[in-house]
């Protein structure tokens, strides 16, 4: 997709940016005060960061495993056993020891998978880019363990491993260390709406069932 | 996937044709289901965002951020939008600037066209409810399928939104059902058979129905929460996942934005971040958040259409004290401790943006600054107790009843008092006037009053008293203490006082 270099000359451009000026003809400089609790203040130790973050997720009715670096295969067979999962999305860049115990079907996104086929697949398995403690937050980034943004959005079932390394205790933390310029996906426990008497219903259009891994911590 | 068959566009209801606010109002107000439905959700809502607001001990510190980056923006807001649009073209986006609702509606409808298109699917949008896409799209042959639950209740309803962040709040369980099993059909998958009301069912029958028109669209359309011009992120929150399927699965997206969404910084995030959320629907964090730049090659759509809507924001802008509406980041959370709004609901307010901000707002969008309005948008500003409530909640500090004082002066000047509030309220200003700027005529009032206090009072206070006009229905409801039998200012003539230094 290439920009027309008219851009320059649109007369609605030009009319819209004049309205302003004209509007607001001599704003001063604004101060922004920031007293709130910036990145790094944390005094949590990591394994206290890693708890709050276990703790909270669960929160939103998400499923927390916790578990070491040499157990996570097994964790991940027998969550996948114990859901009755077959049919399992494995972006490209995923570790393969992850699911050396795992008796699933294993669907790769090359060539890259339609729309229909993902729609037709059980579960999807990735990790992730950061994860936030206080909000029980994990962020995708589209990363090679994670893969395109479809791939975690269509299957019903999303199991995300979580290294103990990649938890941050708030958002300023979090901010700080993604990179804005990849596509960015923030989830917060499963898919959830309370349109109906605000009355929360886990599960609407998103997978509606997550499953968190903690490695470590 | 079946066969969808031709597509139609469903009716697109607008607000046009609501009567001024008082009217609409008592309307409502007879509705005993609504206030119901209305009490209920707004109460639960007000005690969750509580519970999430107190939860952060800089709750007040992120506000003054909020609030101070919001001023920023609009301090700056030629050389941000510049900026937004530069990194946004960078990174394989394409910008386009609409002065109107017409505008906007006609590049929204040709890119659509281009893309070979005959219906979208659609994120909850404020913006594009404003603007009125939804019918500008039908108009042009093309079905724009609401993507959000409320907003397909609203839409299969055949009906208007009551609330920024619920809009069919004002719908119960049962109603809801009604409704599925009545429209469904004619959009596309009808509701499953024997569906109830329990909101799991209904939220299941809600995914297959929408499931397959995510599938097979080919253009989306969007709002957005934020834009940041240091990058060219552009940033949607939402909680069901329909948010995610309409920016991640077809080919083209195209985002409406009013002007007033930049944001300079990335870092700017991690205060609207913490604030959004937890006015808004009362969480620590919203399920969702996407956020994307440009485009991805092989993630996403192939082409990001980002368009920049004015539509009245520069007139709001030009208002010393009104431009502060534009901080707002439609939480809704000044709707839900409103007690105006807790027992009218929304659609009496007569614009997408209903409760305290819409007072402010919607006047202000609909050029009051610059013109004399219809009598709906003046009635707007009166739709208030001034309790304040919605000036604490606020996330971004905007001082809503500072704003309708304000803009209630601009329609009296506007259009007289008699035009705008009935002649008793007129006539009761005009002679108000008239004896302040005497002090011989002060002086008699006061005997005056005095006078009939000692007639009228009981125990002190004038209670339920048949005097004519206004003050007749002010008495209904209230007491007025008794005027005191003697004026301050003829005690203080009797002092001999007046005469010195009056020290």
């Amino acid at each position: 997709m290439t920009n027309s270099p008219a851009t320059e000359h649109d007369p609605a451009r030009e009319a819209i940016l004049d309205a302003i000026r004209r509007a607001f003809p001599d704003p001063g400089p604004v101060e922004i005060p920031r007293e709130y609790e910036p990145a790094g203040a944390s005094v949590r130790s990591l394994a206290e960061i890693v708890d709050r973050f276990a703790e909270r997720v669960a929160e939103y009715r998400a499923t927390v495993l916790r578990t070491t670096h040499d157990g996570l295969s097994r964790t991940i067979a027998a969550r996948l056993a114990e859901r009755g999962l077959r049919r399992l999305v494995v972006p490209a860049g995923l570790p393969l020891e992850w699911l050396t115990d795992a008796a699933v079907e294993r669907v790769r996104d090359e060539p890259t998978l339609s729309h229909a086929d993902l729609d037709a697949t059980d579960a999807v398995i990735t990790g992730c880019a950061i994860a936030i403690a206080e909000t029980g937050t994990i962020i995708l980034d589209a990363g090679p363990d994670q893969g395109r943004r479809a791939l975690s959005l269509l299957p019903d079932d999303h199991l995300c491993v979580v290294r103990a390394d990649q938890v941050v205790d708030g958002v300023p933390d979090a901010l700080a260390r993604i990179d804005p310029r990849r596509p960015l996906t923030w989830i917060s426990g499963p898919s959830a709406t309370s349109d109906i008497e605000l009355d929360r219903v886990e599960g609407v259009h998103g997978p509606r069932n997550l499953t968190v891994l903690i490695v470590g911590g | 996937m079946t066969d969808p068959g031709p597509v139609r566009p469903l009716p697109a209801p607008s607000f046009r044709g609501t009567p001024p606010f008082p009217e609409a109002a008592r309307r409502a107000l007879a509705d005993d289901q609504l206030r119901t439905n209305l009490r209920r959700a707004t109460m639960t809502i007000r005690t969750k965002r509580q519970r999430a607001v107190d939860e952060r001990a800089d709750w007040e510190a992120l506000r003054v951020a909020g609030a101070a980056i919001k001023d920023d923006v609009l301090a700056r807001l030629p050389e941000l939008l510049v900026e937004l649009e530069s990194n946004v073209t960078a990174a394989g986006g394409v910008v386009h600037w609409a002065r109107d609702a017409a505008e906007a509606n006609r590049i929204v409808a040709d890119l659509v066209r281009a893309a070979g298109a005959s219906e979208v699917v659609k994120v909850k949008s404020m913006v594009t409810q404003e603007i009125e896409l939804n019918d500008a799209l039908a108009r042009a042959g093309i079905a724009a399928w609401e993507t959000d639950l409320a907003e397909l209740i609203v839409q299969l309803g055949d009906d208007l939104p009551s609330h920024i962040l619920v809009p069919a709040i004002h719908r119960n369980r049962s109603e809801i059902r009604d409704i599925f099993r009545r429209a469904m059909g004619g959009a596309g998958r009808p509701a499953p058979a024997g569906l109830s009301d329990e909101p799991r069912a209904l939220a299941e029958a809600a995914r297959l129905h929408l499931r397959e028109k995510f599938l097979r669209a080919r253009v989306a359309i969007s709002g957005a929460n934020f834009a940041v011009a240091e990058t060219g992120t552009v940033m949607v929150v939402e909680s069901e996942g329909n948010g995610r399927m309409c920016l991640t699965l077809p080919e083209v997206l195209i985002t409406v934005m009013g002007i007033e969404k930049v944001v300079p910084a990335w870092r700017d995030l991690e205060v609207f971040l913490q604030l959004l959320p937890r006015s808004s629907t009362a969480e620590r964090m919203n399920p969702y958040t996407s956020m994307w730049t440009g485009v991805t090659p092989g993630d996403g759509p192939r082409a990001f259409h980002l368009v920049l809507l004015d539509n009245g924001r520069t007139d709001t802008l030009s208002d010393r004290t009104g431009r502060q509406a534009l901080r707002c980041i439609k939480c809704s959370a000044c709707l839900n401790v409103c007690p105006v709004y807790e027992r009218t609901g929304g659609r009496a307010y007569g614009s997408p943006y209903p409760g305290p901000i819409g007072a402010i707002l919607t006047p202000q969008l609909r050029g009051i600054a610059r013109h004399p309005v219809d009598a709906q948008t003046a009635s707007l500003p009166y739709a208030s107790s001034l309790c304040g409530a919605c000036f604490d909640v606020c996330p971004v500090r905007i001082d809503i009843p500072e704003v309708l004082i304000h803009l209630r002066g601009q329609v009296v000047r506007q259009h007289g008092w008699r035009a705008r509030i009935g002649s008793d309220e007129a006539l009761l200003m005009a002679g108000l006037g008239a004896t302040f700027r005497s002090p011989r005529r002060l002086a008699a009032a006061e005997r005056g009053a005095g006078l009939a206090g000692r007639l009228i009072a009981r125990g002190g206070r004038i209670g339920r008293w048949p005097a004519p006009g206004m003050l007749g229905r002010w008495l209904r409801f209230r007491d007025l203490r008794a005027p005191a039998r003697r004026s301050f200012r003829a005690w203080w003539r009797s002092t001999g006082s007046g005469e010195g230094q009056g020290q």
